[in-house]
């Protein structure tokens, strides 16, 4: 089948049956040599872990379909020069409305292509491509487009063609996300179109003025509105009072402003808890501890698209993370990579928009081991999932050039329907540009990446639950990101900033530019002339293009005097950048579509209409009885368990993928030690080559502490969170936080009970440790329906905290480096295993959740950061997941150094009497060694140092516990003194490595 | 310090992202950076006079679609190969690093002999690595007796191998036979290749992180004056950039005052502003207050 590295045409001979067969040249491209199709070997392992037997070899290949139109020369220069590589690769053109040569016999052909409509940056890049190098000169002409599609050619065991139901199997399994793509199986009828176009229709008016109850909640129904009954009384009451019906226009605008996606109604309304009247949960929690908190470093907190601290030189940094659950549910791929774009862009149009400087990634999955046969109709398998938004995140974040440098993976069987992936960016800003302000005559320009039909209803979609279904009637509220599209944007955006030729900016993100530009707008007025927008094809309908979430567009306001210069930066990086409109002062937002008035809405209505409905919440500890702790007989065996687990294990398969070093800025990367292959608790820059500061990221979650105890749950991962960036270098007090919740439905009280004990528990400990939350979101519709069974996802809370390293030259790692040196325990150990992994692992439920001492862990912390800052420990890591067992393996392999480790020296303190429930243990040597108590931290330090890292730690509990050797072992002598366990650090590395790869 | 900077560009498009810290190392080297875009410069091509470097940094550029360094190398041989070629004939240096390495070969430049005015066709080129994986590691690599002199002379100062950070998914070298490999060995044209930590030849994964042949991790052109590897030098510039700077503090007791790829950058602006100069102290900051 190897073809000489020039291309073929067909000569097709005999007219061929080309009923459906693509009115287009179709090329396609594999590689001369199966060495140098990796892919190939990719596809087979797939197969084999699906269980998928009786294939013996695949080949991959690439093809494109270009217009029919084109001379065949003009297509020959294309493959010789941008399609098909001349050492490589072996090409094959086919001319219009022809079929391919037939694969070998025993071989059969499975075709993958987007379906119509469906971004294919690619296929852009190509049609760009061909027209700048002046291959195809008339390549940018309205009307002209190229389409890409993937080639398998899959052969069966013995030489025989591999079953229909086989292909069709891997191909939906592995091979195509259904969804977004067409699947052709021995069928070579490609589309070769563009979306039909909408139907034209003019002002549409909603009847809603005489409609009762039921109807209303018809018409949200089926308009894919996601607005309560309430809500559209809200909508009828204000149109009766207008006396007209609101057009589609008007009341699509209102849906996407008013979704929880956006307006953040539970957090914002009103609360009933057990009788206790909370008016503002978002207020009386988490905002009111950055009030009360009052740091002079915060510069921008809550009001904007990411929240802004000082940072050093007139420079600020800024933080968001943002959720992205559903579409990555549906295409963990384009989902989570989508979610990297849109949290980027948040950093783009937040003030005047900032450089990202680093991304962080967190997803939680379903059991990552679990049968294929257990999955759920309509889910993925976890594996798949977490495959797929790791490639989303690397393949958007790399692009890109954002260094992507934290994060974590947690795993638990209420996530197998909902998957969690929460993306966020960390940008470097001009002090000057914090602020924006858009002023009556500005113009309405909107720059970067054409609109199409991409995520329609994409912030209603967010708002509902998922269900069986969701997999095939959701594939429109799927973008498809394009990160190059991106990077043009920021790079001409920064330019134009300096140059500030712009007053206001924000990003088009969920419900696209009627978020954007009627958030703009509020306080002013603006006129929208909607068929300005430029479109990716023909025949959107206004409502489309109003309601369109395509990626990669940012909507400024621009004087007018500057406006030439400014679409000349844009212009200059290949960015389309135009007019759709003008801000005034009328209060009013005006749409019109070929000069007609299809919307004209009352902004104060829109922004402050939303009625807010009472919603009931309560909370009752469920009756828990205190497990008995059983005692553990073989510690070796319990720690090789724990390392293994998914939470806990080697996060290299990932992390690797990710480019960590880009920018040049690392100080302390994901993965430290001997061999690069340590967790390091969180990861420093060093964002300004003229100054010693750097930042620390970090982040804090658990999937398992709030079921139990939401409030201790809150408080736990808030210090987890700090934890990380204590133990690296970073300064308590100069340390912001975010939060996102993750939540079931809270129209169950209890649920919404959960939820306010949790933005409770924020508050307090945001309080306590003097670290104010600059932004957050919310994601509360995280459930999963299955038949009449609805599942929702355990109450989950990401912290994530950023924090100045006072001098990078001071940032401490976590692997050991000194032979002879002391390893201290720094904090308290108590019998908390609420949610702990050695109750997992002993199959045990209830128990206190760990909970720190808000009292003294501040304190803790700060004399800590002191010790370190002056230069006294060589290595410190923080006690979390596995407790005091884990870190301390994980600390030895990580120096590649052995330890010596006493349990007996431990400090120990018991639970006070309140808590609800205390477990009792008769393992004094298991409690001290998998306890996942909070604010504790494993020390190592210098002979010489000691008297000094003493003195600094001297009010806490804190204890020499160990010696630093070179046995390369982990040695653990229990609290009677005997030896519990003497295991080789190659050993812990391999338990650690664990058996998930990617 | 140099009489008068010379004059670097820094060459980049939509998808190149290693320009910050390009420019960073060029400039603690110094060079003077002019950052253009690759269409402003094909408008204006008469910029390349003023310069003695021109650097192609990494990045995905146009989203590496169709293959890395594909597009950008076709604008090249389409917009500004002549002058790039003259520039190289008259002395001029290029340095390609990962994406723009990538580039660089798809230009064919890598192929001409300095004179000739048209570019061979292309035997060599650069693909998925093995793993069939992007993967970011820092590896070793070594500077090999080539044409490319002042690479080698640089390795004299900096012991037998380099700390770099790689990050790529297109890496690895391929050659169109045997005797491409010979041909590119007996003109000096293998400049850098992947070894083990302590000097010695690589063995395999992940040593030799994408399965290059014969370890290549970079190449020159005959003369010399065009280079690219797959390595970024760029990334280990300041004393805290190494994976290990810690621990090689703890051992020898003494501060780091850089990291080991900015005197490969202190060479190549040297080299290609033809001077011979003492090296430039390295202005990281004093402790902050």
């Amino acid at each position: 089948m190897n073809t000489p590295a020039t291309s073929t045409v067909s000569k097709s001979p005999a007219p061929l049956p080309s009923a459906g067969l693509p009115d287009a040249w179709r090329v396609e491209v594999f590689r001369l040599s199966s060495s140098h199709d990796p892919e190939s070997a990719h596809v087979l392992d797939s197969a084999r872990e699906l269980g998928i037997g009786g294939l013996s070899s695949v080949r991959t290949g690439r093809g494109f379909l270009l217009p029919s139109a084109l001379e065949r020369t003009q297509v020959d220069a294309a493959v010789r020069e941008l399609l098909s590589d001349p050492v490589l690769d072996a090409s094959h053109i086919y001319t219009p409305n022809t079929a391919p040569s037939a694969p070998p016999t025993a071989a059969t052909r499975v075709l993958v292509a987007r379906k119509r409509g469906v971004m294919d940056p690619v296929a852009n890049t190509v049609q760009r491509a061909l027209h700048a190098s002046g291959l195809v000169p008339s390549a940018n002409a309205p009307g002209f487009f190229v389409t890409t599609f993937r080639i398998f050619e899959i052969t069966g065991a013995a030489d025989k063609r591999p079953p229909r139901d086989t292909l069709a199997l891997l191909a939906q399994k592995s091979l195509a996300n259904e969804t977004i793509e067409d699947v052709l199986i021995d069928d070579e009828r490609l589309v070769f179109a563009q979306p039909p176009p909408s139907k034209p229709h003019g002002v549409v008016h909603v009847a809603l003025r005489d409609a009762d109850e039921a109807q209303l909640a018809r018409i949200s129904k089926e308009g894919s509105l996601s607005l309560s009954v309430a809500e559209m009384r809200a909508i009828q009451a204000h149109y009766s009072r207008s006396d007209r019906e609101p057009t589609l226009c008007e009341l699509e605008t209102i849906a996407q402003t008013w979704s929880e996606h956006c307006k953040h109604k539970t957090f914002t309304g009103i609360v009933d808890f057990d009788g206790d009247l909370i008016d503002n949960l978002l207020k009386q929690t988490i905002k009111r501890a950055t009030l009360e908190l009052d740091k002079p470093w915060c510069v921008s907190v809550f009001h904007d698209n990411a929240g802004i601290i000082a940072f050093d030189q007139g420079m600020d940094v800024c933080f968001k993370v943002e959720t992205h659950n559903h579409p990555s549910a549906i295409d963990p791929y384009g989902g989570a990579g989508t979610g990297v774009g849109g949290v980027v862009r948040d950093i783009l149009g937040v003030g005047l928009g900032a450089r990202p400087i680093a991304n962080t990634d967190a997803f939680f999955v379903g059991p990552l081991d679990m049968k294929r046969e257990d999955v759920p109709k309509g889910c993925m398998h976890p594996r798949r999932i977490l495959r797929g938004v790791v490639a989303g995140v690397r393949d958007y974040g790399n692009r890109m050039g954002i260094p992507t440098v934290s994060g974590g993976v947690w795993s638990h069987p209420g996530y197998i329907g909902n998957p969690l992936v929460y993306a966020g960016t960390v940008g470097l800003m001009p002090h000057w540009a914090a602020d924006k302000s858009v002023r009556s005559g500005d113009l309405i320009v909107v720059a970067g990446g054409r609109t199409g039909r991409d995520g329609i209803h994409g912030a209603t979609f967010s708002s509902v639950e998922l269900h069986e279904e969701s997999e095939i009637v959701s594939s429109a509220a799927v973008q498809i990101g394009d990160a190059i599209a991106e990077k043009r944007v920021l790079d001409a955006l920064l330019q134009a900033r300096d140059k500030r030729l712009y007053r206001a900016i924000t990003d088009c993100g969920a419900g696209g530019l009627s978020s954007a530009v009627g958030e703009m707008a509020e306080g002013h007025g603006a006129e929208v002339e909607l068929d300005k927008v430029p479109l990716k094809y023909p025949g959107l309908s206004p409502e489309e293009i109003w309601i369109s979430e395509a990626q990669e567009r940012m909507v400024m306001a621009v004087p007018p005097e500057h406006l030439e210069a400014c679409l000349r930066v844009f212009a200059a990086e290949d960015v389309e950048a135009v007019v759709i409109g003008r801000f005034n002062s009328t209060g009013r937002l005006v749409l019109k579509h070929g000069g007609v008035r299809m919307g004209d809405l009352d902004l104060k209505f829109l922004h402050g209409g939303t009625p807010r409905p009472l919603r009931k919440a309560t909370w009752k500890p469920a009756p828990r009885p205190d497990p008995a702790v059983p005692a553990t007989s073989d510690h070796r065996a319990t720690l090789l368990t724990l390392l293994g687990l998914p939470d806990i294990q080697s996060k290299e398969w990932i992390v690797r993928q990710y480019d960590h070093e880009v920018q040049g800025m690392s100080v302390q990367k994901p993965l430290v030690g001997e061999r690069m292959d340590a967790p390091g608790d969180a990861a420093v820059l060093q964002p300004l080559t003229s100054s010693r500061k750097g930042i620390a990221i970090g982040c804090g979650a658990s999937a398992r502490y709030g079921e139990l105890d939401p409030g201790a749950m809150a408080e736990a991962v808030i210090d987890e969170a700090l934890r990380n960036v204590i133990a690296v270098g970073g300064d308590l007090d100069h340390t912001a936080i975010l939060d996102n919740f993750s939540w079931g439905s809270c129209d169950v009280p209890e649920r919404l009970g959960a939820l306010v004990l949790a933005a409770r528990g924020c508050a307090r400990a945001a309080i306590a440790y003097g670290t104010p939350f600059i932004s957050g979101k919310d994601s509360l519709n995280n459930e999963y329906r299955l038949g009449e069974r609805t599942i929702a996802i355990p109450p989950t809370l990401l912290i994530s905290a950023l924090s100045v390293v006072p001098d990078v030259a001071r940032t401490v790692s976590m692997d050991l480096k000194s032979v002879g040196s002391r390893l201290y325990l720094v904090g308290a150990t108590k019998p908390e295993f609420g949610g702990s992994h050695w109750f997992g692992q002993l199959g045990l439920e209830g128990g206190a959740v760990p909970r720190p001492d808000l009292d003294s862990a501040p304190r803790l912390m700060r004399a800590l950061h002191k010790a370190i800052a002056s230069g006294n420990v060589l290595a410190c890591h923080d006690l979390s997941e596995g407790g005091l067992a884990v870190a301390a393996a994980e600390m030895a392999f990580g120096g590649g150094l052995g330890l010596d480790l006493r349990l007996a020296d431990v400090p120990f303190a018991s639970l006070p009497a309140r808590a609800e429930s205390v477990s009792k243990s008769d393992d004094p040597d298991g409690t001290r060694l998998y306890s996942e108590s909070c604010s504790r931290f494993l020390c190592e330090v210098a002979e010489g140092s000691a008297a000094a890292f003493e003195r600094e730690l001297r009010l806490f509990p804190s204890a020499h516990v160990g010696e630093v050797t070179d046995r390369s072992k982990l040695r653990v002598s229990g609290t009677s003194g005997a030896i519990l366990f003497d295991v080789d650090i190659d050993e812990l590395r391999r338990a650690h490595a664990g058996n998930f790869r990617g | 310090m140099l009489p008068t900077p010379p004059t670097a560009i820094v060459l980049r498009t939509a998808g190149i992202n290693c320009d910050a810290e390009t420019v960073r190392a060029l400039e603690l080297a110094g060079a003077r950076v002019d950052v253009v875009h690759l269409h402003a410069l094909m408008h204006e091509q008469a910029r390349l006079d003023d310069a003695v470097l021109v650097v192609i940094p990494g990045g995905f550029s146009y989203g590496d679609d169709v293959a890395a360094g594909r597009v950008f190398g076709l604008e090249l041989r389409h917009g500004l190969a002549e002058n790039l070629c003259k520039f190289v004939d008259r002395g001029g240096h290029v340095l390609g690093v990962c994406n723009g390495f990538q580039i660089l070969v798809e230009s064919g430049l890598f192929e001409r002999e300095i004179g000739e005015n048209k570019i061979p066709p292309r035997t060599i080129a650069l693909t998925n690595n093995a793993s069939n994986r992007f993967e970011c590691r820092w590896v070793s690599m070594r500077a090999e007796p080539s044409a490319c002199a002042w690479l080698a002379d640089a390795q004299v100062a900096l012991s037998n191998t380099m700390a770099v950070p790689v990050a790529h998914g297109e890496g690895r070298f391929v050659a169109q036979d045997a005797s491409v490999l010979e041909r590119l060995r007996a003109k000096g044209q293998v400049a850098l290749r992947y070894v083990a930590a302590d000097g010695s030849s690589a063995r395999g994964y992940p040593e030799n992180p994408n399965g290059s042949v014969d370890d290549i991790a970079g190449i020159c052109d005959p003369s010399g004056r065009v280079l690219g590897l797959m390595p970024h030098p760029e990334r280990n510039v300041t004393p805290w950039n190494h994976p290990h700077w810690q621990r090689l503090q703890a051992r020898s007791g003494e501060m780091r005052s850089e990291g080991e790829g900015l005197a490969f950058y202190r060479r190549l602006v040297q080299a290609a502003a033809g001077v011979t100069v003492p090296s430039i102290p390295v202005p990281f900051p004093a402790r902050s207050s």
